[in-house]
């Protein structure tokens, strides 16, 4: 045999189906575009830099671990660049520039490297480094305050802060349907609801994120601040307004269904998302935040390990 | 190369083909100029005597290399033995290659027509265990695993194989004889074919019980016909064979039948080859031909680092040269591009869950392969279920960070194994030792 070809020989299967983990993170990445791009028409061009300089120093942040630690350059596959748009849109239009950077460092190299890298993350790496900066810094996270300086066209009032300091009675003019187009005040991303969910809607029937998580996280904040409400219609707002107003919508499609962090057996899954959804109306009412959500991602985090230990029996499983 | 659907909503399901009922019948090809058969070797065994390289073999003639050892291949062809070389196979397995140079002038081997008058079980295994479809015979005279049920498995395994479909829709007469044939030499009564998606009708005279199973990928595995069509399911660890079912292929079923209806051991393997464009076809030739000539029959050009696969795309292994003979087990030759091929990375598990919901047997696959990559083999078979995998290959086609997870796990049951062994001969040895003190 003189000329022989040389075969690959590898391992069975020898079909995949094509799924990618770059996929996941730009295909997520398509579905908050409408919400991105609803930010940019309320509050103009400082979003786009805000959002440009987020990504940038997030794959800049996880380039340099990658440098240091000595591994493969993994901002290719979408994840940082995920990480650094999810961030701001979660951000005020006005934040400093320098705020935007230790942000995204806290969410990269603390939040996501430190534990490991992609898919080692006990925490959403963006909720985490949320939460920080909203401890550290909370002046940035006081919507009314940081977008004093605009003049818009609908009532400038973050719901949140007003329902928490001056009860239901100061959203009366507030409509659902004001709120489900963005005419509110909040995180750069975050309020425009109708295209967070039709980003989420897109990413369930994909397959992208899990239903099971973002549904029940959603019905998990209505019930309980439909019960609120129910109790004490002047001092708890309609379950409404906790859906369509803060990070609920962000929270349920794009931060609680984050993979690492979240489980993946069907009961664990619908545990997990209502009782995100239940924690996060209860810091919304009764606690000492304005917003929930973001606290209440890091509590089932942390209990998603556990969570995930109710699993079916496997099949002829010798007790 | 089938990809994922564009809604992920529910769990994909990857369905078998199903072929037509009516067939064209199978192309002969005709090796070139040698065959080679795999002996199974044990161990350290020597060369043999009995068999030297310049010995004549007729079309059929039993070969054992070995006295003290049951095994032995049948000569597919007329010729000289060319060479006898050891050869090893994946996880360990050894062989001695036997390399038959053909005559021109076929002599058909007549010592199974003298000395099988009438079919018996002793007989079957000490000429029909190489038969095409490599029925494990052996199974069935073992005292230790009484065997209460035969399936004969009329539906392939893997996928895009179509060999024992068109067994049983071309060879029906010879699957019945075979049926007829095991019926009487073991004494089983249940004996149940299975079939795949299709009607019921014209099975009626068949002499054992007819079964349909569901069409989606793996429902044609033996654990999952044990547990959907016997409704029995198999303890975690054990065999289809330990629990008494005796899995045997229709192609080896007919084959038992041709075997005493024309006084002459078959030699030849039906087997199903995919071209690089997907074109499947239906091949007859004898067991021990290169795949090299198959390819040549068909001007199948292969180029570097493409892949050629023995079996179905997703349970296959594939070999790496094309002087790789066509095994009696061998139901299918898949040949993929290197284009199309895919490729593991070594990328971490990012915890999607695609894998948890693809599995048929519920296994934890995302815990699992965290405990396989760290090379924590008793762990993850304590803990999270590594020998309840029935080995589709599932989670490894749908893992969206390509891990090599179905082979994590095949690489873990056999260190186990190997450790199993290992311990066993250790105990062995101190007792022994213990022994030869006391005395």
């Amino acid at each position: 045999m003189l000329e022989q070809k040389k075969l690959i020989v590898s391992h069975a299967p020898f079909w995949h189906n094509g799924s990618r983990v770059t996929h996941r993170n730009y295909h997520t990445m398509l579905a908050t575009l409408p919400a991105v791009l609803a930010g940019i028409y309320y509050y103009g061009i400082p979003v786009f830099g805000v959002v440009c300089l987020s990504v940038a120093t997030a794959m800049l942040w996880e380039l340099a671990i990658n440098l240091v630690a000595k591994q493969p350059v993994t901002i290719g596959d979408g994840n940082a660049a995920l990480i650094g748009l999810l961030i701001a849109m979660l951000f005020p239009a006005t934040m400093p520039w320098w705020a935007v950077i230790t942000g995204t460092f806290i969410a990269v190299v603390i939040g996501k490297q430190i534990f490991g890298g992609i898919g080692s993350n006990a925490f959403n790496p963006v909720a985490l480094a949320v939460a920080i900066m909203m401890i550290s810094w909370k002046d940035f996270f006081n919507f009314d305050g940081m977008l004093l300086n605009y003049d818009f066209d609908f009532a400038a009032v973050y719901p949140l802060a007003a329902a928490k300091h001056f009860g239901s009675g100061s959203l009366e003019t507030l409509g659902l349907k004001d709120l489900l187009m963005g005419r509110q005040i909040g995180g750069l991303g975050a309020t425009f609801g109708l295209g967070l969910i039709i980003g989420g809607i897109y990413l369930m029937l994909r397959g992208f994120i899990r239903w099971e998580i973002s549904l029940t996280f959603l019905a998990g904040v209505y019930i309980t601040a439909l019960l609120f409400n129910l109790i004490d219609p002047e001092r708890f707002i309609s379950p409404g307004i906790h859906i369509l107003s803060g990070y609920t919508l962000i929270g349920a499609f794009f931060l609680a269904t984050e993979d690492s962090s979240s489980p993946v057996n069907t009961m664990p899954m619908l545990i997990y998302g209502i009782a995100g959804g239940i924690m996060t109306v209860l810091i919304r009412n009764i606690g000492a935040y304005i917003d929930g959500v973001i606290l209440a991602i890091l509590v089932i985090n942390l209990v998603n390990p556990l969570l995930d230990k109710i699993r079916p029996q496997a099949l002829g499983k010798v007790v | 190369m089938l990809k994922k659907s564009f809604f992920g909503l529910s769990r994909s399901q990857i369905e078998y083909e199903l072929l037509p009922a009516r067939l064209p019948e199978p192309d002969r090809v005709v090796p070139s100029n040698k065959v080679t058969l795999f002996h199974t070797k044990n161990g350290n065994q020597n060369a043999p005597a009995s068999l030297q390289v310049g010995d004549k073999v007729k079309t059929g003639q039993k070969i054992s290399l070995f006295a003290d050892d049951p095994a032995y291949v049948t000569s597919s062809v007329t010729g000289t033995i060319s060479s006898i070389s050891p050869y090893s196979g994946d996880f360990g397995k050894t062989y001695n290659a036997i390399a038959i140079k053909i005559d021109e002038n076929e002599v058909l081997d007549d010592q199974f027509k003298k000395q099988i008058q009438s079919p018996d079980l002793t007989g079957l295994i000490d000429y029909l265990s190489f038969l095409p479809g490599n029925p494990q015979l052996s199974a069935l005279s073992d005292p230790e695993t009484k065997i209460h049920t035969i399936v004969i498995m009329g539906a392939d395994s893997d996928l895009l194989i179509g060999t024992n479909q068109a067994i049983v829709k071309s060879r029906l007469d010879a699957v019945q004889k075979g049926i007829g044939i095991l019926r009487d030499v073991t004494g089983i009564e249940k004996i149940i074919l299975i079939t795949a998606g299709e009607s019921m009708q014209g099975y009626g005279h068949i002499g054992a019980q007819v079964k349909n199973i569901d069409t989606a990928y793996p429902a044609a595995l033996p654990h999952m016909i044990m547990k959907n069509v016997l409704g029995e399911v198999v303890p975690a660890g054990k065999t289809c064979t330990d629990m008494g079912v005796c899995f045997l292929t229709a192609e080896a079923t007919a084959a038992i039948g041709n075997a005493f209806s024309e006084e002459q051991i078959p030699v030849r393997k039906i087997l199903t080859l995919v071209t690089k464009d997907g074109k499947q076809r239906l091949i007859e030739t004898a067991i021990g031909t290169p795949i090299r000539d198959i390819l040549d029959t068909y001007g199948v050009s292969i180029n570097e680092e493409d892949r050629i696969i023995f079996g179905g795309p997703m349970a296959g292994s594939a070999v790496y040269s094309l002087d790789h003979p066509v095994l009696p087990d061998t139901d299918g030759i898949v040949v993929i591009d290197r284009s199309d091929a895919a490729y593991a990375s070594d990328y971490p598990c990012i915890n999607c869950g695609d894998c948890v919901r693809v599995c048929p047997t519920r296994i934890q696959v995302h815990m699992l392969v965290r405990f396989l990559e760290a090379g924590q083999y008793e762990e993850a078979a304590d803990n999270y279920d590594l020998h309840s995998c029935i080995e589709c290959g599932l989670c490894s086609f749908v893992c969206v960070s390509k891990i090599p997870i179905f082979q994590y796990i095949r690489l873990a049951k056999y260190e186990l194994e190997r450790a199993e062994a290992s311990e066993a001969m250790d105990t062995m040895e101190t007792t022994e030792g213990a022994e030869a003190t006391d005395a």
